[in-house]
């Protein structure tokens, strides 16, 4: 294990570079404060993006996405067309991504962090070190249903209102919902 | 960084709302007003380029409370995208962003790239540099075409067709499809440039820099364009960083960032062309470096020509049978090429573990693409950072105390697609 300068990121967990990107893995308690540090130390002024991703069937042989049925949301068969080889695990079934950018004028840097949650985990926002997490934080609310504790305003932002279930989690089939006006409602 | 130094008119310090980044509400000493009026602008409207509400409290003529509302035209993107092999996604990301639909489809492709460690041959990087300046002009041509006619310049919208028309046909020579092309593969370009495409983007090249002329005639010294535009929705440097606008909207507030030049991709760093900036954060500076983005772009196509036009008999896609399709015409001599085409079209390539963000400066600002693969031929997890859905996070800081006779330019000049803001 090399030592780098992001071992002193409050609640840092691991770092690991791949394609030429840093990811840090940090404490779901410490994301603010780790979040603060990066923006006031290391000039992450801008976040560029947050990204919710689903983990659930990832190391599962043969399984390489869900297809939905016309019977309902419960029925889910995992795909046949199989993996060469296994994915490393997850440490948890959600993973937060939050896109740092530091706007240095022709040398920009970027830095993912990343928090591993379970479902229903709840997420501390990041809305009061950049208020763009706003509308981010809300879709992965109503994309991932991963709940954003102390968000000003945490409701869905695509999908309506009173939907149910939260789409793009990989036990959410696609073709699966029910058609309005119809009379198989 | 750099900040330009700004008129005595921007503002100073944070208007971004509280306790909401988003939503403006309505002050303390105003509500329970009998003076307050509350509006509902859209979904459906001409003027907001596509399908946004706005729900709008006025006190007057002024605009005291403002709340975005988003996700009419939600069509599953990313989910649909987790379902589809990879080389079949690639349609997908056009159909975000139906207008920067080039500059998508590029992310999306550079970030399967990025995960396979593919070479891509130098003349399909030159060809991609300008096809996707092409579409920044083609981008850059509907906002001011739509624009001005939201602000009572009507013409203006039929000399911008006229343009983009040339640019659409541009495409069609090159790709068979006015629009959403599908032109770039994982791995370099699906065809070949076809001939005379040279001679007629020289055409267009020549013709480019009067026709921007043209349009800075019909509005720039016109005394209704600058009123309506001047001084309006006003944004400051530190604000548009702190709501993570990019592109224009940023650049426009004075901050000098370009991911062309700062993060080079492609052969950015290979040619020679200047960011616009301007220092005041409102609308008429936003139309300012839309204009000069335009002329800018001009000169990185007619570089890219340049270099092109000594490729003649360059490869235009990588040689990596396990990625790329065979050329056609081996399938009819070769047992091993008709195995490769039949592997990649049924089941497509597989993409090693991994995941990447790549971005990329698109018309609207700072494209991304966060891709997840777990190894298998369909993409794990694809999420779109869409410029447009960040620029409408400023709504609510750019209308604050506005007129609302003044919404309608400063809504539009944030440059909206909504098919990338609802995704």
């Amino acid at each position: 294990v090399t030592e780098s300068i992001w071992d002193v990121v409050p609640g840092h967990v691991e770092t690991y570079e791949a394609h030429g990107e840093t990811t840090v893995v940090v404490k779901r308690e410490s994301l603010v404060e780790a979040c603060d540090y990066l923006r006031d130390e290391h000039g992450f002024s801008f976040l560029s993006d947050i990204t919710a991703t689903d983990y659930l069937g990832w190391d599962r042989a043969a399984v390489s996405g869900y297809i939905g049925t016309a019977q309902g949301r419960d029925l889910n068969e995992p795909m046949t067309q199989g993996l060469q080889k296994l994915p490393r695990p997850k440490p948890k079934r959600f993973a937060m991504n939050y896109h740092l950018l530091a706007l240095r004028r022709g040398d920009g840097r970027r830095l993912r962090v990343q928090v591993w949650l379970d479902d229903g985990e709840p997420v501390p926002s990041v809305v009061p070190v950049w208020p763009t997490a706003d509308w981010h934080e809300r879709e992965a609310w109503d994309m991932m249903g991963i709940p954003v504790e102390g968000h000003p305003n945490l409701t869905r932002i695509l999908m309506e209102d009173d939907w149910e279930g939260h789409p793009l989690r990989k036990d959410y089939p696609i073709g699966g919902e029910p058609v309005r006006f119809s009379d198989a409602e | 960084m750099t900040v330009a130094p700004a008129r005595p008119r921007i503002y100073e310090g944070s208007r971004i709302p509280s306790p909401v980044p988003t939503i403006l509400q309505i002050p303390e000493e105003l509500r329970g007003s009998d003076d307050l009026l509350q509006v509902n602008f859209g979904p459906n409207h001409p003027s907001t380029h596509g399908v946004l509400r706005l729900l709008i409290d006025l006190h007057g003529e002024t605009v005291v409370g403002l709340h975005a509302l988003i996700g009419y035209l939600h069509t599953g993107f990313e989910k649909n995208m987790e379902q589809k092999t990879w080389w079949k996604a690639i349609t997908y990301p056009e159909r975000i962003d139906y207008v920067s639909f080039q500059n998508n489809e590029l992310v999306f492709v550079l970030a399967i790239e990025q995960l396979l460690e593919i070479e891509v041959p130098r003349k399909a990087t030159w060809m991609r540099m300008l096809l996707a300046e092409l579409n920044r002009i083609h981008s850059h041509l509907v906002w001011l075409g739509t624009s001005g006619l939201e602000l009572g310049a009507i013409s203006m919208f039929w000399y911008c067709f006229r343009e983009r028309e040339a640019v659409l046909d541009l495409f069609e020579l090159v790709a068979g499809a006015r629009m959403h092309t599908r032109y770039f593969q994982a791995g370099g370009l699906a065809e070949d440039i076809p001939r005379g495409f040279f001679t007629e983007c020289r055409k267009f090249v020549e013709r480019m820099p009067h026709a921007v002329d043209e349009y800075e005639q019909l509005v720039d010294r016109n005394q209704i364009w600058l009123e309506r535009t001047q001084d309006v929705g006003l944004l400051s440097a530190s604000d548009a960083i702190a709501l993570g606008q990019s592109g224009p909207v940023l650049r426009a507030s004075g901050v000098d960032w370009d991911l062309r030049r700062d993060q080079p991709y492609l052969a950015y760093g290979d040619v020679d062309f200047r960011v616009a900036v301007y220092p005041n954060g409102d609308v008429y500076d936003r139309y300012r470096v839309r204009m000069d983005e335009m002329r800018e772009s001009t000169r990185i196509v007619a570089q890219c020509l340049d270099r092109l036009e000594q490729m003649d008999f360059e490869p235009w896609i990588a040689d990596d049978r396990k990625v790329v399709l065979p050329p056609r015409e081996e399938l009819h001599t070769s047992m091993e090429s008709l195995i490769h085409h039949f592997k990649i079209v049924t089941e497509g390539y597989r993409v090693p573990e991994g995941e990447v963000y790549v971005t990329i400066e698109s018309p609207r600002g700072e494209c991304g693409c966060y891709v997840v693969s777990d190894g298998g031929p369909k993409p794990w997890r694809v999420k779109f950072r869409a410029p447009s859905f960040v620029a409408l996070e400023a709504t609510a800081t750019c209308l604050r105390e506005s007129l609302i006779a003044d919404m309608i330019a400063i809504v539009g000049s944030l440059d909206t697609v909504m098919g990338e803001v609802d995704r």
